[in-house]
């Protein structure tokens, strides 16, 4: 179980959790997908962070593949790291449900935390510090708005400003 | 450590500056306030909130209508104002002073009001690499409007403009020169007075963006020479919205209004209109009163610590503090011109400016993350943004060591 109570003057140790550090500096499925049946664009402006997505849906809505490139913020780039590991495999309901799931629980300040979410769920929690750091919200919601966009095939890119 | 120290006589200068700012004794996080953001916005001192606050409390009126006491004490605030401005940089009139919401819309008006009507097909307008994208985006609009043509002369890996460059894009069919005095992004002090002097030698009007060099040295409109120069006053430690267009008078004169409304009329008609005087002719609508007041204070505040000595001792600052970041590991200097001021960009390791940012804020350090509005300077070096630290007359070497600790912090939490 990962804590959620956050200790004064460790928001920044929270927020640089080695889970974020470590996708960030080795993200998966980075790279573009060439048989990607859908693509989003993620813009983040205030800190110029850039991502594109890639989705191969596979048989009865499902992803099959995904990846991500782009440059981009330690947040940013480890969400979408996250993101893209979590989704493969997934139908799309799911990766929708997801969707819903983390960017709520990021943006939401009156979300009460449920300190057990289901098991592949779980990675993505270490995204909670951010919470703290509200300029830095939407460097971790950029990737999933790229998601939502891709799955309804939207032709803008999306932009967390 | 071989770094210059500031000399005690404009050390002093500046002890009692940072006591006049009341958002500079704070703490931030827990922690002393190092306030490294001021290309981007300064804070301001107690003459000018002062100053502001008073004209609330007691004079607010409009300006140039009313025959009662109130009126006339904010028209006497407003249009002394103006006055400062003049003495600042040296306007040979006060019709030359016209009051806007800031740099942008200076440069802005100068776009549409002076360019669209001269330019066309054929014709082209120059700028340089290094601009702000407020000197960049009015003029690719009218270039779009008018089916000219926008240059950019380039510049070095130093970040400094290439004259040589600058030279053979100055050509015939340049219909209107515009320059950053000092470059937002890596604080390059352009040779502007070299600049004009070539520009002018062929008559070709120019625009000089003066947003970051007004609060850091002296400027003299008419030594320039230039035809047009541009600052905003929250940069210069007074209010938000509020900015200064200079203008030769005769150049003014032969200009159309840019907006219409009240106050820039003489008489109004259905039949016509008779557009007021300069420098009212320019500035339609209800003004910001108590920002320029503001303004007008803020000019006051900074001749009162002397324009000279503030540039002196900036310059010591900002040696030291390339000086101290150049010893910190993994630090990389974004912007090394020759002649800079105030701004230094950097990036540290592979550490992202915005995480960068985060962890320094964390220690009460504020400095300004991402591309600073000049998108073309990180293309030129390949970078999505840099950290940047910028000085004001109020920051001391305990600030730059505040940052240089808070770096290594960060260098350390990405170890």
């Amino acid at each position: 179980m990962i804590a959620t109570t956050i200790r004064a003057g460790d928001e920044i140790r929270e927020l640089y959790r080695e889970l974020i550090l470590d996708h960030a500096r080795n993200p998966r499925h980075f790279g573009k997908l060439d048989a990607a049946t859908h693509r989003a664009e993620g813009i983040n402006p205030l800190c110029g962070d850039k991502l594109k997505l890639y989705l191969q849906l596979v048989e009865n809505d499902r992803i099959g593949d995904a990846s991500f490139e782009g440059s981009g913020c330690a947040i940013s780039v480890a969400s979408a790291s996250l993101m893209t590991d979590m989704v493969i495999g997934q139908p799309l309901d799911k990766a929708l449900e997801y969707f819903e799931v983390v960017t709520g629980r990021l943006t939401k300040s009156d979300q009460t935390l449920a300190d057990t979410v289901e098991p592949a769920l779980e990675k993505v929690l270490a995204l909670d510090g951010v919470r703290e750091f509200p300029s830095r919200i939407k460097c971790a919601t950029l990737a999933w708005h790229a998601l939502n966009s891709a799955i309804h095939q939207q032709s803008t890119p999306v932009s967390t400003e | 450590m071989t770094q210059v120290q500031p000399t005690a006589t404009s050390t002093n200068v500046v002890e009692n500056c940072r006591h006049d700012f009341p958002a500079l004794q704070q703490e931030v996080q827990g922690h002393r306030l190092a306030y490294l953001d001021n290309a981007a916005s300064a804070q301001q001192p107690e003459p000018v909130i002062d100053a502001v606050t008073s004209y609330q409390r007691h004079d607010h009126a409009n300006v140039h209508r009313g025959v009662h006491t109130l009126s006339h004490r904010a028209t006497d605030a407003y249009e002394g104002a103006r006055d400062n401005i003049q003495r600042f940089i040296n306007a040979a009139s006060r019709n030359e002073v016209i009051l806007t919401s800031g740099t942008t819309e200076s440069i802005n008006l100068v776009a549409q009001s002076y360019c669209r009507p001269r330019i066309g097909p054929g014709d082209k307008i120059l700028i340089t690499y290094l601009e702000h994208h407020s000197n960049i985006v009015p003029w690719q609009l009218v270039c779009e409007q008018t089916g000219a043509e926008l240059v950019v002369a380039p510049m070095d890996d130093r970040g400094q403009l290439i004259l040589e460059s600058f030279d053979r894009l100055l050509t015939d069919e340049v219909r209107f020169v515009a320059i950053g005095h000092v470059s937002n992004a890596l604080g390059t002090v352009n040779p502007v007075n070299d600049v004009v002097a070539r520009v002018k030698s062929m008559d070709i009007p120019i625009l000089i963006d003066g947003a970051q060099a007004v609060p850091h040295m002296r400027v003299d409109v008419r030594d320039l020479g230039c035809d047009f120069y541009a600052f905003s006053g929250h940069k210069m430690f007074g209010p938000t919205g509020t900015g200064v267009l200079y203008g030769r008078e005769a150049i003014l004169d032969a200009m159309p209004p840019w907006q219409g409304g009240g106050d820039m009329i003489l008489d109004v008609s259905f039949d016509g209109t008779v557009f007021n005087d300069l420098p009212y002719k320019f500035e339609a609508g209800t003004p910001n009163i108590a920002g320029v007041i503001g303004l007008g204070a803020a000019i006051d505040y900074l001749q009162s610590v002397g324009l000279s000595q503030i540039a002196a001792y900036e310059q010591q600052l900002l040696d030291y503090m390339t000086a101290a970041l150049q010893q910190v590991d993994g630090v990389r200097l974004i912007g090394t011109a020759a002649h800079r001021a105030s701004v230094q960009s950097f990036l540290v390791d592979d550490i992202h400016p915005h995480d960068l940012g985060t962890i320094l804020d964390h220690q009460g350090v504020a400095i300004r993350t991402g591309h600073h509005c000049a998108m073309p300077v990180m293309s030129y070096f390949g970078i999505p943004g840099t950290a940047r630290a910028s000085l004001a007359l109020y920051n001391t070497t305990e600030d730059i060591d505040q940052l240089v600790a808070a770096i290594e912090k960060a260098r350390s939490i990405f170890a």
